[in-house]
């Protein structure tokens, strides 16, 4: 360790929180309670380096993602890195809540985390299949919020950001599909309610606060029941006029 | 002309004095940023998620729950308005700047054997971060801990100001090495219990205390947390980087390591290894009493313990507890062995990564299991506990309960 030098594990000002203070808050959104199936873990860890060392990550977050009862573990793999990245910080800066979380970031480096980030952003496994069709009033709802959003109420397309495919756009702007409807509902809700945030200006949480309860319950069925289309990698180029200004989309410092 | 000469000279030697000046300013503020970080400050005066040294942690304790200060210097809500001596007695003398006397929730038992120098320029750092106007409520203590008044009988009774002498019989880095873990680290803060009413315990076999639902075990054991039998330069190491062979420090060590020790310098890393080493050995007992098991019933712990061990662990652990990099062998390893079970518990339970540190910039994160219940995570740590030359006692759902 060179004397007079702060390693680069940490910036100076990065905001980061040690883990055990997670005991003292309540988890807001509810322990994952993480079932662990450590015999597929180890399949696929024999010779990858940096699988072994991640099998904290994936003995939860499947590929698949995880239904629980009282909730769901998301996939991670073929995300974003850039998003990724950033949900890894917020949860280590708690502007994202749950005790697992916050407790398995809250003493990594930075750079670590982007390198965690990246690692999952290269994995494409297969998606799970859509679920069944909503309701056709709900769905045309939700495809109109998705396609064309609702100028009125001033809520921009999700596609205008996240992808003409809703695979998620570089660096930063992840993808919609493949994800379950009470995860999507979930992550709206806690937007509107401020459970989650992300870098300010939180474009999302002002996106959310349009939307009413059907509207979410609408987006999150129809997004649920989209097919996967080939090429599920997000798009490479940046959108080039946002609706909103978003703090999480500009690529993250590392 | 000849004015006009001297009104450049003494300019120019104005303008070097006070160059050197903030020169030596910046110096002080920097030396007091690292040892900021060496006493950890942030790590009570800083709340989840919340502003660098705005407070507002909640610390639970015996006596209640204690808010963490506001140390920033915003002048309403932080110490903006403390002076240097002001700072000076509260660390030194535990009295706030009002004259009220501070609860030792803040080891000031331990600061006070902080030189002054090093005290002030952890003020002029503390002075010189951004300022945050954040107000937090009062303590909320039990009966009677909340009149601070009673706090002037327990300094009288229980607290002497004053820093440590050196010791001419021993080294340098030794008497460096005391200071730094007697005063400024606080290790025994967390190391060694207390005594009744928040006394500091002198006795050579104090057990540890436990912290945020951990337990931090004796420095004075070396089968538990004691360094007396590692070298000099693999325990330094172990400070600065949270890691060794087959071992990592985790729950609030690996916070006080990735925090704190990882930016500790070369010198104070052997300074403070020279002292934790000198310690004398003591065995120290648990504080938690393990249940006695029959024979029997600790057979039938085995048994299970072992197909739950094949089933969950020895995939990273290895059949034989040998562990692989990454996964630390749990032959021979002192937190399985430690009479506490605790934190192996917790280790099992929540899983999580060591620090990330220079030495360890990607440490391997343990599965959480959160699935075991009570009777299986007790069984199979009686398995752990009692397999490959280890010989704990048995642990029962019971002791595993909090």
């Amino acid at each position: 360790m060179g004397p007079n030098t702060l390693p680069p594990s940490r910036s100076k000002d990065a905001a980061t929180v040690p883990a055990t203070r997670f005991f003292l808050i309540g988890a807001l959104l509810g322990g994952l309670i993480c079932l662990t199936t450590s015999a597929v873990a180890h399949d696929a860890a024999h010779h990858d380096p940096m699988a072994e060392r991640l099998e904290a990550c994936t003995a939860c977050h499947e590929s698949q993602g995880v239904e629980l009862e009282d909730g769901y573990v998301p996939r991670i793999h073929g995300k974003p890195a850039g998003y990724l990245y950033n949900q890894l910080v917020n949860y280590q800066d708690y502007r994202r809540r749950n005790r697992s979380m916050n407790h398995m970031v809250a003493h990594l480096s930075h750079e670590y985390l982007y390198e965690i980030a990246d690692y999952f952003a290269d994995q494409h496994a297969p998606y799970p299949a859509p679920a069944a069709a909503p309701q056709p009033a709900l769905a045309e709802r939700g495809e109109q919020l998705v396609r064309e959003g609702d100028e009125q109420a001033g809520v921009p397309a999700c596609a205008a950001c996240h992808g003409e495919h809703l695979t998620g756009v570089q660096p930063n702007t992840p993808g919609l599909i493949g994800l379950p409807r009470q995860y999507i509902m979930a992550q709206l809700g806690a937007w509107q309610v401020g459970t989650r945030h992300a870098a300010a200006p939180d474009c999302m949480a002002k996106i959310t606060q349009r939307l009413n309860g059907r509207d979410v319950e609408a987006v999150a069925a129809w997004l649920a029941a989209q097919p996967i289309p080939e090429d599920t990698r997000p798009v490479a180029n940046a959108v080039v006029d946002p609706p909103l200004e978003c703090g999480s989309v500009p690529a993250p410092e590392s | 002309m000849l004015s006009k000469r001297i009104f450049v000279q003494a300019a120019l030697v104005f303008a070097l004095v006070a160059g050197a000046a903030n020169a030596a300013d910046q110096a002080t503020v920097e030396r007091g940023e690292y040892l900021a970080r060496l006493g950890n400050c942030a790590g009570c005066h800083t709340a989840p998620g919340g502003a660098d040294y705005a407070g507002g942690l909640a610390l639970a304790s015996d006596y209640g729950t204690f808010i963490t200060p506001n140390i920033t210097p915003d002048k309403e809500t932080g110490i903006g308005d403390w002076s240097a001596d002001d700072f000076y007695n509260a660390l030194h003398n535990g009295e706030r700047a009002d004259g009220s006397p501070m609860y030792p929730a803040c080891p000031y038992p331990n600061y006070t054997h902080v030189p002054r120098a090093d005290i002030d320029a952890i003020h002029a750092y503390l002075q010189s971060v951004p300022a945050v106007e954040q107000r937090h409520g009062p303590h909320e203590l039990g009966f009677p801990y909340r009149y601070r008044s009673l706090l002037n009988v327990w300094q009288m009774l229980y607290f002497e100001a004053g820093e440590i002498e050196n010791d001419p019989e021993q080294s340098r880095d030794w008497n460096r090495g005391r200071e730094l873990v007697q005063g400024l680290g606080h290790c025994d803060a967390c190391h060694r219990a207390r005594a009744r009413l928040g006394a500091s315990n002198d006795d050579e076999d104090a057990p540890g205390a436990m912290i945020h639902g951990w337990y931090a075990p004796p420095l004075a054991d070396p089968a538990q947390a004691g360094l007396q039998h590692f070298e000099l330069a693999e325990a330094a190491a172990f400070l600065q980087s949270g890691k060794r062979e087959h071992a990592a420090m985790m729950g609030p060590m690996a916070d006080v390591v990735f925090e704190s020790l990882q930016y500790m310098h070369d010198d104070d890393a052997r300074a403070m290894a020279t002292y934790l080493k000198s310690i004398p050995e003591v065995s120290v007992d648990s504080p938690l009493r393990l249940i006695r098991m029959s024979d029997n019933g600790r057979r039938q712990a085995m048994g299970e313990g072992r197909k739950i061990y094949a089933d969950r662990c020895a995939g990273c652990h290895g059949d034989d507890g040998e562990g692989r990099e990454g996964a630390p062998a749990l032959a021979g390893n002192r937190v399985v062995t430690m009479d506490n079970p605790i934190n192996a518990a917790n280790m099992i339970r929540q899983g999580g990564f060591a620090a990330a540190t220079e030495g360890n910039p990607r440490p391997h994160g343990m599965p959480p299991f959160y699935d075991l219940d009570g009777r299986d995570l007790a069984a199979v740590m009686t398995y752990i506990r009692g397999s490959w030359g280890n010989d704990a006692a048995p642990v029962t759902a019971t002791n595993l309960e909090r």
